[in-house]
């Protein structure tokens, strides 16, 4: 069991499905026509050759990366938010509010991105909150919940956009532009990246993960996702552990809704949210619970995401070309990870004394 | 052949369930091993059958010291056990079950097993059929098959623990006579275990009786077909005066003032999709045990769960200390001192995938920062404490159901106001069950209610100071458990009220 888990065999384990979604992408490329290297090669380039290509990954893996954390609390406490698209989308709509009205003067610019921001977490929070207080209190599964919350915001975006918000002499695409004063402030004109935005993913990913392993939260959050009757009895208040799981995620999602308006489209749109929150449930599934890999997978994923809109122009491949590379490379590493299980629970009842029962590995993804 | 166990010692952490015991067995003698529950009798044939080692002593099969390392070279020499619940393997039919362990050739010799399958079934006038399949057949059956077997492989002394618990009158005559042909015709060392003296007086011809893990005497049995109601009476009583040391009567509880009342409950109704709990009235003191006796899902899984907002109660009240607590959360019970604990240790109450640091972090740390080191050793002092074998870092699903079980009285409150306790010692052996006897007696010194369900007759008898007797949804008070025999209490479970 060591040997799958730790050291040659987990990297084994990581590098081997990649190669081998590789190599089924290349197949899927070559079927259409076209060099696998060359796709390889514009991605690349799309991805990194500059510093504003660079800054494109980074202004998707800002909210990526919150949302994916966010999630790592709610799976930690053994609940599959899938209503977080709708929590990022509610941050949006929450944060555009402010962005519409306020006009602060130049020397209260900070205050206003503040408040904005703010307005953005209280958006997340409040999606993820109605969520848990359907889970918790009506009984009504967080899966459902969330996928009529999704849907709500959803029309909701649309109605703002072709009403309240509808911009003179536009269409109803997008909301008007924000001014400048309602935006993150860009780091640079070679680095369009929000810094603000980038130290709060690098605090988020840090001291989420350490909270939880050290304070008695995360270790409720644990119990109570491990075995919700269990941590009753032992005294754990799960209810509010559970509820608090949703409103933390809530809050990231928030802020990464801010992000989308208030830095990458400068405006609000029906669409701002972007399947970010799904992908962020892939990250999080891919890392297996390890919440260092979490940031890296993010990575990863932004940079295939952002480098393959070169794909149209350069190849007049669609891009979603790099959505279907991306989708090979999630269901060929679940399914390694479920051959891994299947190993390790062979090699336990080979190996263990039959009067201990074997553990299966709960990842808390279960429950 | 002829075995003697000499100064054989066997301690569980700090119980000493044999202790220094030597005893010789005769062939072609019916020797009773004779005790209550805990005393070490299942512990000593244990040993001897080679399911665990001793700490010290020897076992001596014709003058020769042995010793076993497993079952199976117990049954190499000529020493097999039946078990309580007859380890055979249901999807096979009886003459599969016979087969196996026969030291054969690769393929057995079907039609030479089934000759002396049922040549050995009709020498001991047993009704076993080739193939019938073992999943459908009776305890009974079973234990004629497992009886079978064993001498077929060449034993020539049978250890039976508690055979006559769940067969009927007529099957444990056609047991008791097999068994004596055995002995007394084959020369076959048969040994009981029993905490049942009319089986061992009917049966054995000697009795040995242990008593908290010593050899405390031995008795001469009259011989089969002694009717005199005198003299039967006069060994029942040695063996009772043996067993329990004093004629005190079989259960000796210490004396607890029962002081003021814990928890009472009024006109309680409760219901579940399967039963209904109508009109329910109990005031519990402090420091009193009440058992509650019944079959499985009778309603005393629900009672215990709604008294402590488990469940919730259809109507009536419960009052805790005087204090109104219907349909209250769990949460708020927890916070006046009232603890459940479930039968299902890793389903409702122990977290599998958390360390045995983890479990103790979540009830005891009050800090919102975690003090990992000081937790660990903290815990490693806490499983001391409460002997469980188990390390601060295993996690909570590699210890055996008795661990757990200690692990559990290690995470309650020191001194909780009432503990509600669902088959506290389900599928621990006997020393483990005592244990957790020993350690709940302690708290119900200080006070402490205790409300227990049990599945055990003697168990519930032997520490309830009332009992209360569900059959589907009615409830029944045995309020004088001294002058309640088992008998009585199984005829109440099954639902024959009017009996008693």
């Amino acid at each position: 069991m060591r040997n799958l888990t730790s050291g040659p065999g987990r990297l084994a384990f990581v590098l081997l499905p990649v190669l081998l979604s590789l190599l089924l992408a290349a197949l899927l490329v070559l079927a259409v026509g076209r060099e696998p290297q060359e796709v390889l090669e514009k991605i690349w380039q799309g991805a990194f050759r500059n510093t504003r290509s660079f800054a494109g990954v980074l202004n998707f893996w800002i909210p990526l990366t919150l949302a994916s954390v966010g999630l790592f609390v709610t799976f930690r406490a053994g609940l599959w938010n899938i209503g977080i698209e709708g929590q990022i989308l509610a941050g949006a709509i929450f944060a555009s509010a402010g962005a519409l009205t306020f006009d602060f003067p130049p020397e209260l610019a900070p205050l206003q991105l503040l408040l904005q921001i703010l307005l953005g977490v209280l958006g997340g929070m409040v999606w993820a909150g109605i969520t848990g207080a359907l889970k918790i209190w009506l009984g009504v599964n967080e899966i459902f919940g969330g996928m009529a919350l999704n849907a709500l915001a959803g029309v909701w975006g649309i109605y703002l956009i072709s009403g309240p918000w509808y911009p003179e002499g536009g269409s109803a695409q997008q909301s008007r532009p924000f001014l400048e004063n309602a935006l993150y402030p860009a780091l640079s004109r070679e680095w369009p990246v929000g810094l603000l935005a980038i130290a709060m993913t690098a605090v988020a990913m840090v001291l989420v993960p350490l909270i939880m392993a050290r304070t008695r939260w995360g270790l409720q959050l644990k119990a109570t996702g491990s075995n919700p009757r269990s941590a009753l009895l032992l005294g754990v208040p799960t209810s509010r552990v559970a509820m608090s799981a949703f409103l933390v995620c809530g809050v990231l999602a928030g802020i990464a809704g801010s992000y989308r308006v208030m830095f990458t489209y400068g405006s609000f749109r029906p669409l701002v949210a972007g399947g970010i929150g799904f992908l962020g449930l892939l990250v999080v599934l891919l890392s297996t619970m390890k919440p260092l890999w979490i940031p890296m997978i993010a990575f990863v994923f932004s940079a295939i995401l952002a480098g393959s809109t070169r794909l149209r122009v350069s190849l007049q491949l669609d891009s979603s070309l790099a959505g279907v590379l991306q989708g090979t490379l999630v269901l060929v590493f679940i399914l390694f990870q479920g051959l891994r299980q299947r190993l390790e629970a062979r090699r336990d009842d080979l190996s263990t004394d039959a009067s201990q029962p074997s553990a299966s590995s709960q990842s808390g993804l279960t429950g | 052949m002829e075995i003697e166990l000499r100064n054989i010692h066997k301690r569980f952490g700090s119980v000493h369930a044999n202790n220094d015991i030597s005893v010789v067995f005769p062939a072609g003698r019916i020797t009773g091993i004779l005790g209550e529950n805990g005393a070490g009798k299942s512990t000593l044939m244990k040993i001897l059958s080679g399911y665990q080692p001793a700490d010290n002593g020897d076992i001596l099969v014709d003058g020769r010291p042995s010793r076993f390392g497993s079952p199976e070279d117990a049954i190499q020499e000529g020493i097999g056990m039946l078990q309580q619940d007859p380890l055979d393997v249901g999807a096979f039919t009886t003459l599969e079950n016979f087969v196996y362990g026969r030291p054969e050739r690769v393929l057995p010799d079907w039609p030479a097993a089934r000759k002396d399958l049922e040549e050995a079934s009709a020498h001991l006038g047993f009704e076993l059929e080739a193939e019938a399949p073992v999943e459908r057949m009776s305890i009974a059956l079973r234990q004629q098959l497992e009886i079978v077997r064993l001498l077929a492989l060449g034993v020539k002394a049978l250890i039976l623990d508690e055979p006559t618990t769940g067969i009927s009158a007529e099957q444990k005559q056609t047991l008791f006579a097999a068994l004596q042909q055995l002995a007394h015709r084959d020369g076959v060392i048969i040994l009981l275990v029993s905490h049942k003296l009319e089986d061992v007086i009917t049966l054995c011809d000697k009795v040995v009786v242990l008593r908290d893990g010593r050899r405390i005497g031995e008795e001469d049995m009259p011989a089969p077909g002694e009717t005199d109601p005198a003299t039967l009476e006069s060994i029942k009583s040695q063996l009772v005066h043996l067993m329990f040391g004093q004629e005190l009567g079989p259960h000796v509880r210490l004396e607890v003032p029962l002081e003021k009342v814990v928890l009472k409950l009024e006109n309680l109704n409760l219901r579940d999709r399967r039963l209904q709990i109508e009109d329910l009235n109990l005031s519990l003191r402090q420091g009193e045990v009440v058992g509650l006796a019944g079959l499985d899902n009778s309603g005393q899984g629900l009672t215990m769960r709604a008294i402590c907002g488990l469940e919730s109660v259809s109507s009536g009240r419960v009052l805790l200390e005087g204090q109104e607590m219907t349909n209250r959360s769990y949460r708020s019970f927890l916070h006046r001192g009232v603890v459940f604990g479930a039968a299902g240790r890793l389903e409702e109450g122990l977290i599998a995938g958390l360390t045995l640091t983890e479990h103790m972090a979540l009830v005891r740390s009050e800090r919102a920062v975690l003090d990992w080191p000081a937790l660990e050793s903290y815990t490693r002092e806490s499983l001391k404490h409460y002997d469980v074998r188990g390390e601060a870092e295993d996690r909570i699903e590699q210890l055996s159901g008795g661990n757990q079980q200690r692990v559990l009285m290690a995470l309650l409150p020191a001194n909780p106001l009432l503990l509600i306790l669902e088959q506290p010692t389900r599928g621990l052996d006997v020393e483990s069950a005592r244990w957790i006897w020993q350690q709940l007696l302690e708290r119900r010194e200080g006070g402490t209610a205790i409300l227990f369900s049990s599945a055990e007759l003697d168990e519930l008898v032997a520490y309830s100071d009332r009992i209360l007797v569900f059959y589907a949804g009615r409830v029944h008070e045995v309020s004088d458990v001294a002058a309640t025999t088992i008998d009585e209490l199984g005829y109440l479970i099954g639902g024959e009220f009017r009996q008693v």
